[in-house]
């Protein structure tokens, strides 16, 4: 097979492993592809190359392409998401001034409790609180606005504002915004430069929230069929490796190099490990599942899940818009159809209870040994894509 | 006779800055605002209320003017990109030359058209400076790199420069490599051994 060389963006964000890995472990070569891996400077630059065929995959924001597909934000080309690259991953965190008011009230920072946490903010500070996060369409601004409109905090008490997340610290420390959600390794950061503290992870909001996709524009997608499957199944297998706790050491050297991420491992080992530090006082907290990569379907594009997101975004911005349309983004037919071949274990169904999961459950698959994970949300609420209809 | 037009251009380093301004105030009858601030972006530049921003490609500000396109109350006009608007044949120049253009909906593509070729002109220009400016400073490490791997073939070996540079080159040669790679692994291997 000719080995084809095929131009992937990404974010040098710790959930682009999936795709780095591939590329650097072999699993790309294993399918005869080479990926171009170009890091973008910004969301927007990011989505523009894959809209405009500069490249043709990428790493993205899971919530961009439903929102695309409602006709949201300002490019238009239809982008597919073939598979779901991490699963979780995001940490809320507070500036000084909200920690110290935080501890002053007894506050125990336990990376968990959503609930506990809101009202604690909501305690400490009247008047609205300003959040930083990456990109308007992202599911940062989701989880917080579930979060708020089901606590004590209050969505009209939160204001949510874009900063780019190298500047978060620096927008932190200079007090444009109060608090952030934002992906690792930029929580870290921010704690390490002395600026914040982490208050929940995001799965403590939404335990199957998928973060990052695999896009590709739909036509590509749909004309490149081979491509597509080599490259769909060159990141489930890097995925698989980058889950098994051996290979955290090696990824984590891997991704701090230079052209990728350009950190120390032991900042990205946290993420990895799910052992967050979570201040200057150096509280250490372990939270399972922080991000996942692979298993329990963990990359199966779920359409209930784009549904969710088209169905927030739908009323949030008061659209009259077609749910379906929105979540049809979701490809579970290409993942199903590439992934086929393999010793993949597929779910039966496409659509799922989102949130009704509470342990881990077997469930009917192609090969009948599939168990999905808890994908709780914090308030108990159970999201049924078909009463949308 | 049509309002002059406003554009607002977001850079940071303030020769960059002027280089645009004057280009586009020579070639146009416009009002040239520049933001070289970051903090607040959004807030900035919707206070200009501006016909046209422009912002480089690469900056990675340009997300914040995402939350711009979203406005849509009767004093945050609403910002349009671009690429996907009216003007379409020079979106991709555009992209080519690093500038990316956010234009209020509904502006007029003719209107639009001037600002946009000047920017794209000047846009060029910078990224063909910034690029040999990288290409100056890359050939100055891997000198540095060569000149102190010389100087660890010399000692071990007891030989001249010139000896030295030949034997780098050799190798390079041999290995169908660059001599400065060649310069860096012996570096990196002394300074291992070392």
């Amino acid at each position: 097979m000719r080995r084809v060389t095929i131009p992937v963006a990404y974010m040098p964000l710790i959930d682009a492993a999936p795709l780095i890995i591939a590329e650097e472990m072999g699993f790309a070569k294993a399918e005869a592809i080479a990926l171009d891996l170009i890091p973008a400077p910004s969301w927007s630059s990011l989505r523009d190359m894959l809209g405009f065929g500069r490249v043709d995959a990428a790493h993205l924001l899971s919530v961009v392409p439903v929102a695309m597909g409602l006709g949201l934000g300002s490019m238009t080309t239809s982008l597919a998401a073939v598979s779901v690259l991490s699963v979780n991953g995001n940490v809320i965190g507070v500036g000084r001034p909200l920690e110290d008011a935080l501890r002053a009230q007894g506050f125990r920072f336990d990376f968990s409790d959503a609930k506990a946490a809101a009202h604690a903010l909501r305690r400490s500070r009247s008047g609205k609180l300003v959040f930083g996060v990456p990109f308007p369409f992202s599911m940062h601004v989701e989880l917080l606005r579930y979060w708020a409109e089901r606590t004590d905090l209050g969505v009209e008490n939160i204001e949510i504002r874009t900063v780019p997340p190298p500047l978060m610290a620096d927008a932190l420390e200079a007090g444009d915004i109060d608090a952030f959600c934002v992906g690792e390794p930029w929580g870290s950061v921010a704690v390490d430069r002395g600026v914040g503290a982490l208050l929940l992870p995001g799965r403590a909001i939404w335990q199957g929230a998928p973060e990052k996709v695999l896009a590709t524009r739909t036509d590509w997608a749909e004309t490149e069929p081979d491509l597509v499957g080599r490259l769909i199944r060159a990141v489930w297998h890097a995925s698989r490796w980058l889950e098994k706790p051996e290979s955290r050491i090696a990824a984590a050297e891997v991704l701090s190099r230079k052209d990728f991420l350009d950190l120390p491992p032991e900042l990205i080992d946290r993420a990895l490990s799910g052992r967050l530090i979570l201040s200057g006082h150096g509280e250490q907290r372990k939270c399972d599942g922080f991000v996942r990569f692979h298993g329990a379907a963990a990359s199966f594009p779920w359409r209930s899940q784009a549904k969710w997101m088209a169905h927030r975004l739908a009323q949030h911005y008061d659209l009259d818009a077609d749910i379906k349309a929105g979540a049809s983004v979701f490809r579970a037919d290409l993942y199903r159809q590439h992934m086929s071949q393999t010793d993949a274990d597929l779910p039966g169904a496409s659509e799922k209870l989102e949130g009704a999961i509470h342990h881990p459950t077997a469930v009917a698959s192609n090969r009948g040994r599939l168990n999905l994970l808890p994908d709780r949300f914090f308030d108990g609420a159970v999201f049924d894509p078909d009463a949308l209809e | 006779m049509q309002p002059r037009l406003t554009v607002v251009v977001v850079e940071e380093d303030r020769d960059r800055a002027t280089g645009i301004v004057d280009a586009l105030k020579e070639n146009g009858d416009c009002d040239v605002h520049v933001i070289g601030n970051y903090a607040s972006l959004a807030r900035k530049i919707a206070a200009h209320s501006p016909d046209i921003v422009l912002i480089d490609i690469d900056n990675p500000t340009r997300d914040m003017m995402e939350e711009l396109t979203l406005a849509s109350g009767p004093l945050d006009r609403p910002v349009a990109m671009f690429v996907s608007g009216a003007a379409g044949g020079l979106a991709q120049a555009a992209i080519e030359a690093g500038v990316s253009a956010y234009v209020v909906d509904g502006l007029a593509p003719e209107r639009v058209k001037p600002v946009m070729n000047t920017a794209i002109a000047r846009f060029s220009v910078l990224r063909q400076m910034r690029q040999e400016l990288a290409e100056t400073r890359r050939a100055l490490e891997e000198r540095k790199v060569i000149d102190r791997a010389k100087g660890l073939l010399m000692k071990a070996k007891g030989i001249d420069e010139d000896a030295a540079y030949a034997l780098l080159r050799k190798t390079a040669m041999d290995r169908g490599r660059k001599v400065a790679d060649v310069a860096e692994a012996l570096v990196t291997a002394a300074g291992l051994l070392g």
